[in-house]
């Protein structure tokens, strides 16, 4: 029987299969993105448990649509498979709301819940109490290269418009081989092109719903914030503009293929490290720029560490989030990766500390940034939902994913912004009318 | 093109002879170009792991320093052989389990056969192509109620049903080819159903059966799906370590082909070693 | 030991039953238990994240999936991705059998080289097909087009279904080459040098004698991938997540968004249901057909 001689290898495999594992110690399944704060986050898992002998981390770190997916499917049926969760400001009202995430009110006093900024602390907290610590934040901005804007002898201005921003744009567009004008979000995904377009929209007086929850999409303010988008990239972007995303733009601007950026201010660390980053000497902030109005113009977001109520290790749990979440932490990552890799936007202790604010001198204007934003008031007509560049509904997921795809198809030239905004109008209408919202 | 085999065109003449030659010249020519085009991605992404992100993404050349630097970047953020072990295991498991279930149910298919034989054969089939994303929550509901997430018993149970069908398949066409008298004559002799599974068929039938299990194997590590929506980290697969380097950051492309690398190595390299033994295999049965 | 022919028929059919019963029963509840579910659900308002909007919800799942634009879309994408896949795979299968089946200088080492991307998996080998050779900026390909003066292509902007067509086949195309090839061998090569010796030509070799030979073995090309075409994920979801638009969602893609965007399970379990009606009535016309090619 010649087939025994596949036996070995299956009966080890069935034996690995069956050992469970046994420890005395209390095991937390941490899930998180791999962006690069968190990966820092992981390569510090020994400090953490020098301090906390009694608890061991296991990292489950994956791409971010493959996390979102997994942990919402696990948290929504009660799978308890995670002990923390990384979730946004996007997810935990929603989440918190429902019952799924642990409150954090036992929070110990040296953790000083009162040195957190408010508007993140507001996002992430449901009737007063947090439901996630915030582990960085971040708002929006413009960045440009000042050696660009010298020869071409422009000056920034103090608060840019778009109409500035596109005649910058085509001055400086080409003047250096490879150089696009603008680097700007392009890659489908509601917190991909559709967190700058809502900003973008805001800005020109547009809105996602009226008050009574009727979608707004080809509305005028739309149709011309697109259309401005569109052409912009068009005439004056990066090749491929429909695939880049942050981190495409974030590679680009730092190789110096962009004479403007707009996006996330935690860029702004990397791009000025001078490892990572070709035009770190050169780099200029000027805020994000507006068109009808500032209001809603640059938006929130964090990232925070939640505990979901599934989790049997409530405590060890606790204790690694409010670890993470630390002025120790902030410190532990400034003394060892370099103040510029601090986790930002989350603590006014990070930006009264000197080593910090000289290391990195784009920190007030970060700060500013993120304060001046509020989620309940970021539209010049009035709506009834809340976030700047999100809807905090559990709709808009989709929502926005689809959106964010009829507008990539518009930039591709596949169809016109008007057909594109009228698609979804209507496919944005079916999912409310379904969702109960509003009458069919 | 021609397709004759070269050792057919007998050479008549000098000009004959040359000519022989120039079209064997040609076809080796043509014949490398085209396996090494088909190969440049996965030679590319090799080369590419050995590289510093700077140069990975400079201008496509061949020359350049080696560096190890990658590597060490995705061993430092994820254990690669606690992946690497799972996938081991969840590959070879599920195959043997399929092959065991699926042997005698092949065999009553050949041998035996009945008027529902051919049905119930596509109908298997047929059971493949609901796509997987529609049953996640039924299953990922079970499993919780089971116990079974983030097992590697999980995974095993997962891959064996969904390769059964092919396998089952598989098998059928190799025992169909099997000259009947022979298991004709060993029951003559007295020998009873195991002794005919297990001394004549497997011997006789063991190319086509290690060729579907090497199928099953493949089929089984670079599964995607399950493997990222039922584990979480103890049982977590090859495919779950490359969904961590899967989104760039920054600098990205030569950590991500060093990992590519690492996920792919072990299945490349059983391929290569076995796909003699795989096309011998398949000679036997369906594909004959 | 004897049987009567009767008798004998009698034992072999409760053999076949019990020897077949794991597998039958295995498959049955694997698929019986979650199509159950699945049926259930799909007549049912669920959606994960909703947890208070339960119940009883008739046909609406379905009239809600049905009266979808994109629907339709997908179904017409799914249809000619497998399409254009299995024409690429079957013909350029078919002419490189014939090449690798010829004698030439390290034959062996091209065949393996050739027949690798079987081995890849299918998220890494998108990755590589979208950072590195089809990437805008730092790709191969587009290195080679400005090498020879063309623009850079934005592949998967400017191609999309085509650019996944390509990413797809490149990864079939071994599999058929190596079941072909295998059938290659088999042919019996007197006939073919008898054929030579009447005046037959290479081609009309090739199409009298080598392809009818591998009409068998491309029929089980067909079937194979079919199963695994239909329902193509991991290509989509990694390069173009469905676009720009819809170009490149099929039916998968599009159950996945009601599923795992929406968390939608009423829909996406009618969406399940509607791909198992399909993939019946592929599996009764299509492969049917091809099974046909089998019998003998």
């Amino acid at each position: 029987m010649r087939l025994a001689r596949h036996l070995p290898v299956t009966t080890l495999a069935a034996a690995i299969a069956i050992s469970g594992h046994a420890q005395a110690q209390t095991e937390i399944t941490v899930a998180t993105v791999n962006n690069n704060d968190m990966v820092i986050m992981q390569s510090l898992t020994d400090a953490f448990e020098e301090a906390h002998p009694d608890i061991t981390l296991d990292w489950v770190v994956l791409e971010e649509n493959v996390l979102r997916q997994r942990m919402t499917t696990d948290i929504a049926t009660g799978g308890g498979q995670f002990d923390v969760m990384t979730i946004g400001t996007y997810e935990v009202p929603i989440w918190a709301e429902r019952g799924w995430l642990s409150p954090l009110d036992n929070l110990p006093d040296d953790y000083n819940e009162g040195d957190l900024l408010a508007s993140v602390r507001d996002g992430l907290s449901l009737d007063g109490t947090l439901h996630a610590l915030p582990f960085y934040a971040e708002s929006s901005m413009m960045y440009y290269r000042k050696d660009l804007f010298e020869n071409a002898g422009i000056e920034m201005s103090e608060q840019p418009t778009w109409e500035e921003v596109r005649e910058w744009a085509g001055e400086l567009h080409g003047s250096e081989d490879g150089l696009a004008g603008i680097c700007l979000r392009g890659k489908p995904g509601w917190g991909e092109n559709m967190a700058f377009l809502t900003t973008l929209v805001n800005t020109y007086g547009g809105r996602w719903f009226d008050e009574e929850w009727n979608p707004e999409l080809n509305s005028e303010e739309w149709v011309s914030a697109i259309q401005f988008y569109v052409d912009l990239l068009n005439d004056y972007g990066p090749p491929g503009a429909s695939s880049n995303g942050f981190n495409e733009n974030l590679a680009l601007f730092s190789r110096g293929n962009c004479a403007m950026w707009v996006d996330a201010t935690s860029a702004a660390g990397k791009l000025f490290d001078e490892n990572e980053s070709d035009v770190a000497d050169s780099l200029g902030f000027a805020p994000a720029p507006i068109a009808e109005t500032p209001k809603g113009s640059h938006w929130l977001w964090s990232w925070a560490l939640a505990i979901p109520a599934s989790s049997e290790k409530q405590e060890a749990a606790l204790e690694f989030i409010t670890w993470a979440t630390s002025e120790e932490y902030i410190e532990l990552v400034g003394e060892t990766q370099g103040w510029t890799s601090v986790p930002p936007g989350t603590r006014e202790s990070t930006y009264a500390n000197e080593q910090y604010t000289e290391a990195a001198p784009f920190a007030d204007f970060v700060l500013n940034a993120i304060k001046e934003t509020d989620p309940n008031d970021s539209t010049l007509k009035p709506n009834p939902y809340v976030g700047v560049q999100t809807v905090n509904i559990p709709e808009f997921q989709s929502i926005g994913t689809q959106v964010g795809q009829t507008i990539a198809a518009a930039l591709t030239g596949d169809t016109t912004v008007e057909q594109a905004l009228d698609n979804a109008q209507r496919a944005t209408e079916r999912t409310m009318q379904r969702a109960g919202y509003i009458e069919r | 093109m021609t397709t004759l085999s070269s050792k057919t065109a007998a050479p008549r003449s000098a000009s004959g002879w040359r000519s022989a030659q120039a079209k064997r010249a040609m076809i080796t020519v043509l014949g490398w170009s085209v396996a090494l085009v088909i190969f440049f991605p996965i030679f590319w992404m090799i080369l590419t792991g050995f590289k510093t992100e700077t140069a990975a993404i400079a201008d496509p050349t061949l020359i350049f320093s080696p560096t190890l630097e990658s590597y060490q970047a995705v061993q430092a953020r994820s254990g690669y052989t606690r992946f690497a072990l799972n996938s081991v295991a969840v590959a070879f498991g599920s195959t043997f389990f399929a092959l065991l279930i699926a042997i005698p149910c092949a065999y009553a298919m050949a041998f035996l056969p009945t008027k529902r034989t051919k049905g119930t054969l596509l109908w298997m089939l047929s059971t493949k192509m609901l796509p997987s994303v529609g049953v996640l929550v039924p299953i990922y509901l079970i499993f919780r109620d089971v116990g079974l997430l983030d097992t590697r018993t999980g995974l095993i149970i997962v891959y064996t049903l969904m390769n059964l069908p092919i396998v089952v398949w598989m098998l059928y066409t190799f025992f169909k080819d099997m000259p009947k008298d022979i298991l004709e004559a060993g029951r003559m002799d007295g020998a009873s159903t195991l002794q005919e599974v297990c001394f004549l068929l497997l011997p006789l039938t063991l190319p086509g059966i290690a060729s579907t299990g090497l199928l099953s194997v493949i089929l089984s590590w670079n599964e995607a799906f399950w493997s990222l929506n039922l584990t979480t980290s103890s049982a977590a697969p090859l495919t779950a370590y490359i969904a961590s380097f899967s989104s760039p950051e920054g600098l990205f492309w030569a950590k991500l082909s060093a990992a590519s690398t690492m996920a792919i190595a072990p299945i490349l390299i059983l391929g290569w070693m076995t796909q003699k033994q795989m096309v011998r295999g398949l000679t036997f049965g369906a594909v004959k | 030991m004897t049987k009567t022919r009767a008798s004998g028929r009698t034992v072999g059919g409760l053999r076949t039953l019990f020897l077949q019963a794991p597998a039958v029963t295995l498959l049955l509840l694997w698929m019986i238990v979650p199509l159950g579910m699945t049926l259930w659900f799909s007549f049912q308002y669920y959606n994960l994240l909703m947890p208070d909007m339960a119940g009883f919800a008739g046909v609406e799942n379905y009239q809600y999936l049905l009266t979808d634009p994109a629907l339709w879309k997908a179904m017409g994408n799914t249809l000619l991705l497998v399409g254009w896949v299995l024409a690429i795979t079957v013909i350029g299968g078919t002419l490189l059998a014939v090449l690798f089946q010829q004698d030439f200088a390290g034959r062996g080492i091209a065949r393996v080289l050739a027949i690798s991307p079987f081995f890849v998996m299918p998220t890494v080998s998108a990755l590589v097909w979208k950072n590195m050779m089809m990437h805008p900026s730092n790709g191969v390909l587009s290195w080679l087009f400005e090498s020879v003066g063309l623009p850079a292509l934005d592949w998967f902007s400017a191609l999309p279904l085509t650019s996944i067509v390509i990413i797809v086949a490149w990864q079939w195309l071994p599999f058929a080459l190596l079941i072909l090839l295998t059938a290659m061998q088999s042919l019996d090569e007197d006939q073919v040098e008898a054929a030579r010796m009447d005046g037959a030509g290479p081609v009309a070799i090739f199409f009298f004698i080598t392809l009818p030979h591998l009409k068998r073995a491309i029929s089980v090309v067909i079937m194979i991938e079919m199963i695994f075409l239909l329902t193509i994920f991991a290509e989509i979801f990694v390069t173009t997540s469905g676009g720009p638009g819809l170009a490149t969602t099929n039916l998968a893609y599009l159950i996945y968004i009601r599923a795992l965007l929406d968390f939608d399970v009423g829909t996406a379990s009618a969406g399940g249901v509607i791909a198992i009606i399909l993939a019946n009535i592929v599996a009764i016309f299509l492969v049917r057909m091809v099974a046909k090619n089998l019998e003998d």
